[in-house]
């Protein structure tokens, strides 16, 4: 068991109100991140990975409303905190990195200017060690050329270098949890491998723990301690790393490892989850996953299965082990 | 006896680029470099590298939807670049392009069961009388209902979208199709129901696939043959056994190694390249790799290694295989 938790999320709710309904993205959603510990969220996509991330920071769409919950880090509520507070939270404590790192860059300013800027509002730093920090970050990073790169625009950097630039903004003031959104997923896989070895890097040496969004299920393997499965704005599943490798519970889990090709397989033809995920302005009251499921009970029709502890720190969202879980 | 479907020799494709008002040459893209491979009819062929690499050009300058810069391209022993307009009206029946995007290829403005029939009655694949069951039918073999006929494009999913791309292609009944990128938008679950409907159109249907993708796991479960390219060039070519149970470029090895597993309990050692990927505008001399190359040379600068069979119809361009 890993140490106490640095960000405890409980029953949070976050709801948009679109034309369509009331679309409930994430849905009653808790769990906690242990110091140095790396948490990843895995789900499809439009199943509330990023409204999750962006409410902890109270930083979701104007038509989004977080509704209900509490975002404990290190001891204060997120949610309660003025946008003043998180906006010095957020860059000092927790580190964000988004999947398009040219949407979080400003183009009109170099490199340097937008590294500084963080290093002298949180550290303050003059704006010659500044400077020099950025510069030791850009080296840190894997960047040649540093002196050079500090002064391009990011319109002159290719994806892989732009995330590693955005990498070091997130770490440069020493957060304590960084949470990073799809960081690779625009990225080739030797970029990918690149990246994903510097977050490994930054977790050694600098003690922080990570909230890793991702949808590939060979990322989760690599890095995560602590795996979240979502689904339709639900945790369906969680568990540690292992345990939801070689004991996954829920179908729509066990459904995903085994949809994946693998390397070295070569089956005849993958599995496959009929259907699709349900429109979140229409959910019924059915298990969220029933029509999708070959387990399908009639009591899945009638309510969604809360979340139910299983074994140490393992659990699911499913009638097949209400029994077992009461026993 | 096997039959040579498509024949590429030496092909290249240069695009020349006038970007940025203060670059005063004219200096050419070469997105396409040479490169020689063919297609027996029944090949999944794999076309597999990083983004920026050539694939989808190969793609389209093979179907001759835009013009080559040298080299040959023969479908069933005809050479494209040369066919005259009935002719080429009956390529663009045998043979079909799918994209990534399956939205940007479907008119929001018409039903896809009229989007799929257009093109069967305007190709006399189908009258007006029988166009609509006609329509259905290959709509029912691609996975979709009856009544999805009589809607339009944004009232369906990424992966039905898809499907209905795939099912306005296999409307017209093609012996060749070229799949550019098209699960790599879509979610694990849905990537899997397409992909198993790739198999089954080919069993079902003989078809023959050129198949681009940067995902390695998709293409070994997929292809029967696999082409792995760098800047512009195949670097590496063999059947799915050979190239995955021996790999032998330093670039395919370094790929194979970054796919992520998914399995906590697999630990490997993982070949980081370094840095990015060189501009096609200026490639690095000698072979093009060997600016991220692990084990590159002096010789590696200065020669560019021959494409060559080392045995088991395994062709490699590296001067230490
Ligand atoms: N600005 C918005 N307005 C309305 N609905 C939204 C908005 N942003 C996200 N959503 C909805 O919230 C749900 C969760 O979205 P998101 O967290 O982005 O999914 P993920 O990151 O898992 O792909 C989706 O169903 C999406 O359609
Ligand atoms: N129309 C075009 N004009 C100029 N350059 C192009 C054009 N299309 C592609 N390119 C360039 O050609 C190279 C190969 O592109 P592409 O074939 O799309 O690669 P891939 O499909 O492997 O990602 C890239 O450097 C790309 O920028
Ligand atoms: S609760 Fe029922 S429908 Fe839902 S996942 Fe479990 S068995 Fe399937
Ligand atoms: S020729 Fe040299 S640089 Fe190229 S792949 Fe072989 S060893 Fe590496
Ligand atoms: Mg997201
Ligand atoms: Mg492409």
């Amino acid at each position: 068991m890993l140490s106490e938790a640095l960000l405890e999320v409980k029953n949070l709710e976050t709801n948009f109100y679109t034309e369509e309904g009331v679309v409930k993205a994430v849905n009653n959603v808790s769990f906690s991140i242990g110091e140095q510990e790396t948490v990843c969220i895995v789900g499809e996509s439009g199943c509330g990975k990023s409204i999750t991330s962006l409410s902890i920071m109270q930083l979701i769409p104007e038509s989004g409303k977080i509704e209900n919950g509490e975002v404990n880090f290190a001891g204060r509520n997120l949610l309660e905190m003025s946008k003043k507070e998180i906006n010095r939270l957020r860059g000092n404590d927790i580190g964000m990195i988004f999947q398009e790192p040219m949407t979080s860059l400003n183009p009109v300013y170099t490199i340097g200017q937008q590294m500084i800027e963080p290093l002298q509002e949180h550290l303050l730093l003059s704006r010659k060690d500044a400077y020099k920090k950025a510069q030791e970050l850009i080296t840190l990073l894997g960047i040649p050329n540093s002196e050079k790169i500090i002064n391009m625009y990011p319109h002159e950097l290719s994806g892989g270098m732009l995330q590693r630039i955005m990498i070091g903004i997130a770490i440069s003031c020493n957060p304590r949890l960084i949470i990073a959104d799809e960081p690779t997923t625009a990225l080739d896989v030797t970029i990918q491998a690149q990246i994903l070895d510097i977050l490994r890097d930054i977790k050694k040496e600098l003690n922080t723990s990570i909230l890793l969004i991702t949808h590939d299920l060979g990322v989760v393997a690599e890095m995560a301690d602590y795996v979240i499965v979502m689904y339709a704005g639900k945790i369906v599943e969680r568990g540690p790393v292992m345990e939801m490798y070689t004991n996954p519970q829920h179908p729509y889990t066990k459904g995903l490892l085994k949809a994946k090709p693998l390397i070295g397989e070569r089956k005849e033809s993958l599995f496959t989850i009929a259907g699709q995920v349900p429109n979140l302005a229409e959910l019924s009251d059915s298990c969220y996953f029933a029509d999708r499921c070959e387990h399908r009970m009639d009591i899945c029709l009638k309510k969604h299965p809360e979340l139910k502890e299983t074994s140490a720190n393992h659990s699911v969202s499913c009638y097949l082990y209400e029994g077992e879980a009461v026993r | 006896m096997s039959e040579t479907l498509l024949e590429v020799k030496n092909l290249k494709k240069y695009y020349s680029s006038s970007k940025g008002i203060f670059s005063k040459k004219n200096e050419s893209v070469k997105a396409v470099d040479g490169v020689s491979f063919t297609i027996e009819k029944g090949d999944v062929f794999g076309l597999v590298g990083e983004s920026g690499s050539g694939k989808s050009t190969i793609g389209k300058t093979i179907l001759r939807l835009h013009d080559k810069t040298e080299g040959e391209v023969r479908f069933k022993g005809e050479d494209v670049f040369s066919l005259i307009k009935k002719d080429l009206r009956r390529l663009r029946v045998q043979t079909q392009l799918v994209f990534q995007d399956p939205f940007s290829s479907l008119n929001p403005r018409i039903r896809v069961g009229d989007a799929i029939g257009e093109a069967m009655v305007q190709h006399g694949l189908a009258t007006n009388k029988d166009v609509r069951e006609k329509v259905l039918q290959v709509m029912e073999t691609c996975g979709l209902s009856p009544y999805h006929a009589d809607r339009y494009p944004h009232e369906f999913s990424g992966g039905q979208r898809q499907r209905i791309v795939i099912a306005r292609a296999m409307a017209l009944n093609p012996e060749f199709l070229v799949m550019d990128e098209p699960v790599a938008a879509l979610d694990v679950s849905i990537q899997a129901q397409i992909i198993n409907l790739f198999s089954e159109l080919r069993k079902k249907n003989g078809l023959s696939y050129l198949f681009i993708s940067h995902d390695l796991s998709v293409v070994e479960h997929l292809c029967t043959k696999i082409a792995i390219m760098y800047l512009g060039n195949i670097v590496e070519m063999a059947t799915k056994e050979e190239l995955f149970d021996n790999p032998l470029h330093p670039y395919t090895k370094a790929l194979l190694s970054a796919v992520p597993i998914p399995d906590p309990r697999v630990k490997r050692e993982r070949i980081i390249l370094k840095g990015d990927i060189p501009s096609p505008v200026n490639p690095p001399s000698g072979c093009k790799f060997r600016t991220r190359c692990p084990i590159a040379t002096e010789l590696c600068a200065e020669k560019v290694p021959e494409f060559r069979d080392v045995g088991n119809e395994h062709f490699t361009a590296c001067h230490y295989v």
